[in-house]
């Protein structure tokens, strides 16, 4: 208890006991001196000629960008619109197959804590590989292209989607479920009048958000032959054509801007 | 055709949240329950519908025994017992007619209500009882566009379109102004004499519960305490059902102590109520599909 009384019987109140007070110094000691020490090694396994030219490098680089080859664009417009394709119907794959899943995840409405944790597990082992990773295990498995690409982005956002839907849903006013259960409904309707009407702005606002960063991801997906802009990105860096790496490199800033365009102005009219 | 004897409720936490209840509430009858904060009024109510599950005893509506009931049976019994709630407890989201027309969802299939494809007699039901609670004007509106007497009004319609025998209502006015309050209560009086439904009534104040209430059951702690007419209420039994106060003086005169009372009520009533959401899961999965 951070109060104490002094000897002449004045009551002092200080926010934390000492005891905390030394953990909470101790603990910022350790956390300095191991920052000090991964310092040290990084600097120590760095091949500092290398990075002291790393301007001079930039720089060369950035001449051989410049002026990017817009000729090139014209073969660009259909891996963009793969692209695309790859994000959206992604993400329409990984939002159907999430949607069960956060239900059955979430403790207020699962059927039963075995299913609970087996719903758990989709969720965690989608969220921990990568889409890149997803990718490059699907292109061996069904071959290169876009198909690939598609169930690699849907694969990664059933984790996500799923994750803070089934957040969403415990976060639910348990009152209106109370009261939907109290008029005789089925479970299903209890989902469907209770629960789902309350978890839907959300719902929406994560699909158009997922959406947005897989537009982002899909770009790099070519790079392991899951199709899309990628795949051109790929060439242009192995012919040492940096004047098309930097035509890429715009188009892609210009779809991911207007991907965050679309995704807020779609999240404004729902929400 | 309400029968309790011998109901108790223990949550897992160890509380004793009700203890031996002996109850029978014949047709028509309107009940205000009394009480302190945390006496297990909103428990008692929702025991009957099985919201919260007892853990002792018999409830028995119309020679339906409720607490051995599960999955289909426990939903057909929940239709004829309709539930009013203190926060209103409307979806939302979902439009005034929506909300109203859930109170059939134990009467229609999945798909039927999945598409909002509800008989047209429910229907016009629902358009005669949102005109009988004073709100045709609002079918259309969300929910939670309305006033806190309207929502409530809302609520009412629900209920009573399960065509229930028994309304079960948990502090109908707790979040209303002393005039919609007594509106509210006015109206679900002459709905439950048209009807010649029985209802229970949770109720905090004490003067609307002498006033629209056919009998006053007292609940101190999970047990009863007084069962009589609203006018054998005097400030002994006051006393009995909320413990030691002095019911007359104004503030100046009254003793110290009453605010520690009040304030020590409100944290079991907290507990209790924490204890009581964490029991609302199965409440929520008990229904089967």
């Amino acid at each position: 208890m951070p109060v104490s009384t002094t000897s002449d019987g004045t009551p002092i109140w200080q926010r934390r006991t000492s005891r905390v007070q030394w953990l909470i110094f101790l603990a910022w000691l350790v956390g300095i001196s191991l920052l000090l020490l991964c310092w040290k090694v990084i600097s120590d396994n760095t091949m500092w000629v290398f990075v002291e030219d790393a301007g001079r490098q930039g720089s060369d680089l950035i001449s051989r960008m410049t002026p990017p080859r817009w000729e090139y664009a014209s073969q660009l417009w259909q891996p963009m619109w793969d692209t695309i394709n790859i994000a959206t119907l992604g993400t329409a794959l990984g939002i159907a197959l999430a949607f069960p899943v956060a239900f059955l995840a979430a403790r207020n409405t699962t059927p039963h804590p075995l299913v609970r944790s087996l719903a758990l597990t989709i969720i965690v082992s989608s969220r921990s590989i990568n889409s890149i990773i997803w990718a490059m295990l699907l292109v061996t498995i069904l071959g290169p292209g876009v198909l690939a690409g598609i169930i690699a982005i849907g694969l990664r956002s059933i984790g996500f989607v799923g994750k803070l839907l089934y957040e969403a849903i415990e976060e639910i006013h348990p009152t209106p479920v109370e009261a939907v259960s109290a008029t005789g409904a089925s479970r299903l309707q209890v989902m469907n009048y209770g629960v789902l009407p309350q978890v839907m702005p959300a719902f929406a606002g994560i699909s158009v958000y997922r959406w947005d960063i897989n537009i982002r991801e899909s770009t790099v997906l070519g790079l392991v032959g899951a199709g899309g802009i990628g795949l051109q990105l790929n060439a242009s860096i192995n012919l040492l054509a940096w004047n098309q790496v930097s035509v890429i490199f715009l188009m892609i800033f210009a779809t991911v801007l207007v991907s965050e365009w679309v995704s807020a102005r779609v999240r404004q009219a729902i929400i | 055709m309400l029968t309790l004897s011998g109901v108790g409720k223990r949550y897992p936490t160890g509380d004793q949240a009700l203890a031996d209840i002996e109850l029978s509430l014949p047709k028509g009858q309107v009940l205000a329950l009394i009480g302190p904060s945390g006496a297990g009024k909103s428990t008692l109510i929702r025991c009957v519908n099985r919201l919260v599950e007892p853990t002792q005893g018999s409830i028995r509506l119309d020679d339906q025994e409720l607490t051995r009931l599960s999955g289909g049976a426990l939903r057909r019994a929940r239709r004829s017992m309709g539930m009013i709630f203190q926060e209103y407890a409307l979806v939302d989201r979902l439009s005034v007619m929506e909300n109203v027309l859930s109170g059939r969802l134990g009467y229609v299939g999945f798909w039927r209500s999945f598409w909002r494809r509800y008989p047209q007699r429910d229907v016009a039901e629902a358009f005669r009882l949102l005109e009988r609670v004073g709100l045709p004007h609002a079918i259309d509106k969300r929910a939670d566009a309305l006033s806190g007497g309207q929502r409530q009004r809302v609520g009412i319609a629900r209920a009573l379109l399960q065509s229930p025998k028994l309304l079960l209502v948990d502090e109908p006015t707790a979040s209303l102004d002393p005039k919609t309050s007594r509106q509210i209560m006015r109206l679900i009086r002459e709905l439950c004499a048209e009807r010649e439904l029985a209802a229970i009534i949770n109720i905090h104040d004490v003067a609307l519960a002498r006033q629209f209430a056919d009998r006053i059951v007292g609940l101190r702690a999970g047990r009863i305490v007084f069962d009589g007419m609203p006018q054998e209420l005097d400030n002994e039994i006051l006393t009995r059902i909320y413990g030691e106060e002095d019911w007359d003086s104004a503030a100046d005169q009254a003793e110290p102590e009453g605010g520690e009372v009040v304030a020590a009520e409100s944290v079991k009533h907290k507990r209790e109520e924490s204890t009581r959401l964490a029991e609302l899961k199965p409440a929520i999965s008990g229904g089967g599909v």
